[in-house]
């Protein structure tokens, strides 16, 4: 079951959401959407879920297009909003039940698969409360029991651990890890880790555009600009004065900047040539010069930093 | 290739009913609507000595107009405001599905706080023997105004995410309807008829007088399917 969306663009007025965006989701994996709010991850998703129209473009699910064939493509997608509406007067079970119906489920499958869904999400100890009188937790866990009730071969999750405390988070994530083992997942988020946990790809969309696409590990790797070390020598027999051009001269070393120095020590922040590790050439220049490496510290690019980058740097721009 | 469903419509006609009684709203509108209508039929009955359902059948147009658009303001405003909308949307439910379901739970209300009336009924049989002609088309004739009055009011609920203002949009449209036949002296001449043919209350009266015209049935059947089908296209408004 994939996805292919193609050359997608919303217009609310002049103000462009989604501004030609082209991706594809294959089968069985779990994409993360990844963007600032407004960005326009949800309003991708209610495309894809066949809530709105796209101002131009097209989505097909499984080869069909949202538009010609709708109702199956709604059939086949599991979807959890932004907000995880809710009939708050409901209770869990008759919830479920009534979104089992929606689904053309008839009377013993409905009260099969509510069994299951109450099963799989934990759900067993709240099943006869008021949807209103359940926590936060336990709201998000119908949300998911009931967008996979007809067993959706896609999953459209829409920032599914919002507002959920940490303890919460991890719960759900690893029943979306769990529960979309076998199905194509899309969720949006804006927590990076969420990302790194869950998603086997990461598509970065800022204002309307996608600007990366990759495993977290790819992203963490191509957007990895110059390392940046921080060392720390004890210089003895050298003027201070006398140790920075010394690192300047190295090769891959590009700029350097004292931090600081007390007692006969100082302390660098060496920027190095893209790709080049030059903590080898450091040390071995600090063995033949007789100083002493109190610290190397080489800072590792991490997701979070490609996001801002990206989702930033766009924006300085005007 | 995919069929009306009738299987959706009942889920949530279903859904729409049980909300309404498992909440006090139902139950404070039909008892409301009861008291008013039970005062003036007893009050006749006992003080003005007139064992007749003539009073039932003049009464209740003119509550029905409180009582349809109390009724339906919340049907599909609410579902807008808080978003279940989107939820139920993106399943695989026609728009017309949604609102048919929700017009015949409402309407289904009505024809239940109308329906202890009969007891009144029972009471006529006892004291006195009433035709059961004009009964019969009576009731036939305020269920079809109350659908017609549904029909609109959830139109009215589909126009907006705020249920005052789905009751006031709700409210003033059956009052045109209402007062079409009753503003007929200021009416320029040529335009009387129309007016009146536009009146609810004009047909009703035609219908509760025992005579069941064709005029009057296409008149109910074509302002209410015609709400609904606007109501229709005012969901269907997102995806323009």
């Amino acid at each position: 079951m994939s996805i292919a969306v193609r050359n997608l663009v919303k217009k609310y007025g002049e103000h462009a959401a989604i501004n030609d965006i082209t991706f594809d989701v294959r089968t069985g994996e779990i994409l993360g959407f990844l963007g600032p709010n407004g960005a326009g991850k949800t309003t991708t998703m209610k495309i894809i879920t066949c809530y709105m129209p796209p101002t131009a473009g097209s989505v097909e699910v499984d080869g069909l297009d949202i538009f010609e064939r709708s109702l199956e493509v709604r059939r086949k997608i599991g979807y959890l909003p932004e907000m995880n509406p809710l009939y708050l007067d409901m209770n869990v079970r008759e919830y479920l039940d009534y979104s089992a119906r929606l689904h053309g489920m008839r009377a013993p499958e409905v009260r099969q698969r509510t069994k299951e869904m109450v099963d799989v999400c934990g759900l067993e100890s709240v099943r006869r409360k008021d949807i209103g009188e359940l926590s936060k937790g336990y709201r998000q866990r119908v949300g998911l029991a009931q967008a996979m009730i007809h067993d959706p071969e896609v999953l459209i999750l829409d920032e599914p651990t919002s507002g959920l405390d940490p303890n919460q988070i991890v719960e759900i994530r690893n029943l979306i890890k769990e529960l979309g083992r076998a199905k194509t997942v899309v969720l949006s988020t804006h927590i990076l880790s969420e990302v790194q946990a869950t998603c086997d790809r990461v598509l970065i969309i800022n204002e309307g555009l996608i600007v990366a696409d990759g495993t977290p590990d790819q992203l963490a790797r191509d957007f990895h600009g110059a390392d940046t070390l921080t060392v720390e020598f004890r210089t003895p027999a050298l003027p201070l004065d006398d140790v920075a051009p010394k690192l300047k001269a190295l090769a891959g070393i590009t700029r350097i900047t004292l931090l600081g120095h007390a007692d006969g020590a100082c302390r660098f922040e060496v920027h190095a040539d893209r790709g080049t590790d030059v903590r080898e050439t450091l040390f071995r220049t600090a063995v033949a010069e007789g100083w002493v490496v109190l610290e190397m510290h080489r800072r590792v690019t991490t997701l979070e930093e490609v996001f801002h980058k990206l989702t930033t740097a766009e924006q300085s721009t005007p | 290739m995919n069929s009306f469903s009738v299987a959706n419509c009942g889920a949530i006609f279903r859904r729409e009913l049980r909300s309404s009684f498992n909440s006090p709203v139902a139950y404070v509108v039909i008892v409301v609507f009861l008291a008013i209508i039970g005062w003036f039929f007893t009050s006749n009955l006992f003080l003005g000595n007139i064992a007749s359902l003539r009073v039932v059948f003049e009464l209740v147009p003119l509550v029905f107009l409180f009582f349809a658009p109390a009724v339906t303001m919340r049907l599909l405003a609410e579902e807008k405001k808080s978003g279940t909308f989107e939820l139920l949307a993106t399943k695989p439910v026609r728009d017309i599905e949604i609102v048919l379901g929700k017009f015949f739970a409402a309407w289904a209300l009505l024809a239940a706080a109308l329906a202890p009336t009969l007891l009144y009924l029972v009471t006529l049989g006892v004291l006195g023997s009433p035709d059961p002609g004009p009964v019969v088309t009576g009731y036939l004739g305020l269920l079809l105004m109350g659908g017609v009055y549904i029909a609109i009011g959830v139109l009215a609920s589909s126009l907006t995410e705020n249920q005052i203002i789905a009751f006031i949009i709700g409210f003033l449209i059956m009052l045109a309807l209402f007062l079409a036949d009753k503003v007929l002296i200021y009416a320029p001449e040529g335009f009387a008829s129309t007016l009146e043919f536009l009146a609810i209350d004009y047909h009703f009266a035609n219908i509760a007088r025992g005579v069941i015209d064709s005029r009057n049935i296409i008149y109910f059947g074509s302002v209410l399917g015609f709400s609904l089908l606007l109501a229709t296209a005012s969901l269907e408004r997102r995806k323009w």
